[in-house]
């Protein structure tokens, strides 16, 4: 019990939990919009990897590091109007078209990797973000290390989930993208253009996706790998019902899936020896299950969710 | 406000419109106008092309031909731009649809204020338009709490939030689609009373119904539509039940009316029934249905009558208390079993419970006994033979469908009633359970249902017919019980009750008229 104890004790182990949430919380935050906008977004998976690869071979075309978050952001915008067009105004199958958009982006951004470097066996590194340094907050003892020795994109993370659960519930355009999942017909007698809202909100939450994946070549590694996603996308796409669509338990959700993860990974070296690694692996996957099982029975679904609106039709 | 119609300002004026879809015209060269502070009735059948006409001047649909003039402020009638909602609320015109248009997960205000806004504002301002609805609902007497969700709300209250989206946005023109089909009596008396208000104040209303007691109680004008064409157009006060049925269904209709009959041997009974649980439960029930006879259940709706229905129809076990057949217990009670033995049920969500939409018009004919051998052969189905049998019901019962092969679900209400009649009477049922049999049905159809359970009882069959429409019960029942929170009263003759002692037994005040 005693290392369990340590575990949890220690700043390193928190530090690591939010870093590893991070681009879980870009993920959900990402998928929450276009939810709430009554679009799945099943593209996620693969924006996660185009936006992974595009922000890092800007970076290592000279972009800068923002350059790289704008580029980032634009191809998962790019990949989110696929999607959006195909399901919105065409009102097709929004599992096919999602599962088509990760084959497509994942495929993608692999051969445009590969063509732009075909014969290295290690990809080249980049300057990555450096964790910042905040006066006073970072060298208080243990709360410094373990909450503010991160880079500038868990800290952009974390003011997202702020930002949108303001527009979503403050603002008049909040208020029109939680009816155009309620009820289209609602957004429409009132003038608005449902259409406009849907594709909007899925262009912009897929831009906050592919942040995600930067996240991952620009801050927690400096290369891009094939298979680095692994899966983040998905973990993202159960979030999102595990928080309600709510902005403010989606990143709850991502912080204890972070921290899950975090701890089994230390909990790995330390008893390591008995159980097989896959187990620990396991964990945070069985976990996660577990939670979406408690609370999905009382999740809040956006009622218009997977249902296409068109015109003059009832 | 004492102006009469014809003299009052114009706010509207429909001009020659025609709608098709495919082959089918929806609207054919339509011409209607409306004063101010006039309440429009636009009377017509199910189909007959009322609500596309709506739909058209509100800007879903755009017109083939025609055009539609809105008064702006100063008087001036200016040509509304087709196919575009947002311009037709900029002209002062609001509408409410039947099927509400309401986001369930915002607040009643939210959804008042929903697109009244700029998008890109960085704050929603609720404050004043709290205060500016809070003045519209004292003048016009439609009060909501504007901070519950809409998912809280009754249907009731829902309408008032429709209608307070069209205020909020000074609409000077209201539009209202069946506006009472989902609403009780009571709140129906209030909302005319409402708008007869909002009309005194200069609102110019035009109400959707295919009800003729509300068209005349209500309306100071009205438009008749038959087969997308405008019939007739006529002050109310001139009018009569009788005619404004005839204009709307293009022929004279022959009412209704029960012979009188002798019933014979107690068939069917209930005896201490309890079933269910909640508000809808069924407490210590029990009726005797004899052969030949019509017995009715009135009831304000939500009282039991829905579980009373469930477990005739062997969907719902019983808690205490049996079900007798001639005599005989039934035992556990199955929805094939029940239908094994001689019970036709025509349920009260005929869309949802009476077919499988996307199934044909022939293979919801032949659901109930897809078993029988005329419909299959070694369990492989006889397609060819219920195809045939589906095109005879279809003639018999005058189904309007495109054909045996089309899918349920296009069917208007009133056909979908007519499929699952032929279904469950065709095989010459002994027991016939009728669950708001007319609901929601134009004056032809419920005719066409009325008849056909005046044939099984004359047939010999006993008929529980469970309605909320009293004119209906007192028409057609030999005997009426009323159920009221889950106790049903002892049937007594239709001859010794009146509409008032039935409406106080609804109301719960049975105990006193009995001791």
């Amino acid at each position: 019990m005693s290392e369990i104890l340590d575990i949890l004790l220690s700043a390193n182990f928190w530090a690591a939990s939010l870093r590893i949430a991070t681009p879980l919380i870009f993920g959900v935050i990402g998928a929450l919009i276009c939810e709430r906008a009554g679009v799945l977004n099943l593209g996620i998976e693969g924006i996660f990897t185009a936006g992974a690869m595009a922000g890092w071979m800007a970076v290592w075309l000279g972009a800068g590091l923002w350059g790289g978050v704008l580029v980032a952001a634009l191809a998962g915008g790019f990949f989110g109007l696929i999607h959006a067009i195909l399901t919105v105004p065409l009102g097709l199958s929004q599992h096919v078209s999602g599962i088509g958009v990760t084959l497509f982006a994942t495929s993608l951004s692999y051969f445009t990797y590969r063509t732009a470097l075909p014969d290295v066996s290690s990809p080249p590194r980049i300057e990555a973000f450096k964790p910042l340094d905040i006066p006073v907050l970072s060298d208080l003892p243990f709360i410094g290390p373990a909450l503010f020795q991160q880079t500038s994109l868990t800290f952009l993370a974390l003011a997202l989930v702020l930002a949108t659960a303001y527009v979503l519930y403050r603002t008049p355009l909040g208020l029109a993208i939680q009816a155009v999942g309620d009820n289209p017909s609602a957004v429409e007698s009132q003038g608005l253009s449902v259409y406009g809202l849907r594709i909007g909100a899925v262009v912009a939450g897929s831009s906050i996706m592919a942040l995600g994946g930067a996240f991952l070549t620009m801050s927690a590694f400096d290369a891009f790998f094939f298979g680095m996603v692994n899966g983040r996308g998905w973990i993202c796409i159960a979030l999102t019902v595990f928080a309600s669509w709510r902005p403010g338990k989606a990143l709850l959700g991502a912080l204890l899936f972070g921290a899950f993860d975090a701890f089994q990974v230390r909990l790995q070296t330390e008893v390591g020896s008995f159980i097989p690694g896959q187990v620990f692996l396991m964990m945070p996957y069985l976990l996660s299950i577990a939670a979406l099982v408690v609370v999905a029975r009382r999740a809040d679904y956006p009622r218009a969710l997977l249902v296409p609106y068109f015109r003059g039709q009832r | 406000m004492t102006v009469r119609s014809q003299e009052a300002p114009l706010v509207l004026k429909l001009e020659g419109i025609t709608k098709r879809f495919g082959g089918l015209t929806a609207n054919g060269d339509v011409s209607l106008d409306l004063g101010k502070g006039e309440i429009l009735a636009l009377l017509g059948e199910n189909g007959a092309g009322k609500t596309t006409l709506m739909n058209i001047l509100f800007g879903h649909y755009v017109a083939d031909e025609g055009r539609v003039l809105v008064a702006d402020p100063s008087g001036e009638l200016d040509a509304l731009e087709p196919g575009s909602p947002s311009a037709a609320l900029e002209a002062g015109i609001g509408m409410v649809h039947q099927h509400f248009t309401l986001a369930e997960n915002l607040s009643a205000l939210d959804n008042i204020l929903l697109g009244t806004e700029p998008l890109a504002a960085l704050k929603s301002s609720r404050a004043p338009a709290r205060k500016k609805l809070d003045d519209l609902m004292a003048r016009s007497g439609l009060s909501v709490n504007l901070d519950t969700r809409i998912s809280q709300l009754s249907v009731g209250e829902k309408q008032r939030v429709e209608i307070l989206k069209a205020l909020y946005r000074d609409a000077r023109v209201l539009v209202l689609d069946e506006p009472t089909a989902v609403l009780t009596p009571q709140e129906s008396e209030t909302l005319f009373s409402v708008l007869k208000k909002l009309a005194g104040e200069g609102l110019g209303i035009i109400f959707i119904s295919h009800k003729l007691a509300e068209v005349l109680a209500s309306s100071n004008r009205v438009a008749v539509l038959r087969g997308g064409r405008k019939v007739a157009d006529l002050q109310t006060s001139g009018c009569d039940r009788r005619q404004l049925a005839e204009l709307m269904v293009g022929h004279e209709i022959a009412e209704t009316a029960r012979e009188p009959g002798e019933p014979g041997a107690v068939l069917f009974s209930l005896k201490n029934v309890s079933a269910g649980g909640g508000r809808d439960a069924l407490r210590d029930v029990s009726l005797d249905l004899k052969a030949g006879e019509i017995l009715g259940i009135a009831g304000v709706s939500g009282n039991g009558q829905t579980m009373l229905a469930r477990v005739i129809s062997g969907l719902e076990p019983v808690r205490s208390g049996e079900l007798l057949l001639e005599g005989e217990g039934l035992g556990s009670l199955h929805a094939r079993s029940m239908i094994d033995l001689g019970f036709a049920r025509i349920p009260e969500d005929r869309h949802h419970d009476g077919i499988v939409g996307a199934m044909t018009v022939s293979e919801n004919l032949a659901i109930e006994s897809i078993r029988k051998p005329e419909n299959q052969r070694f369990g492989l189905l006889r397609f060819a033979a219920m195809r045939t049998r589906a095109k005879e019901m279809i003639k018999a019962y005058d189904i309007r469908c495109q054909g045996e092969d089309s899918p349920a679900r296009l069917l208007s209400g009133g056909n979908i009633q007519k499929i699952v009649l032929a279904r469950t009477l065709e095989t010459e049922p002994r027991v016939v359970l009728a669950a708001q049999p007319s609901r929601g049905l134009d004056v032809g159809a419920t005719s066409d249902v009325h008849r056909r359970l005046l044939e099984a009882r004359a047939r010999g069959a006993g008929v529980i017919l469970i309605s909320e429409d009293l004119d209906e019960l007192m028409r057609l029942s030999d005997r009426i019980a009323v159920i009221h929170r889950g106790e049903l009263s002892n049937a007594e003759p239709t001859e010794t009750l009146d509409r008032g002692t039935l409406g106080l037994r609804m109301a719960g005040h049975g105990a006193e008229d009995a001791a």
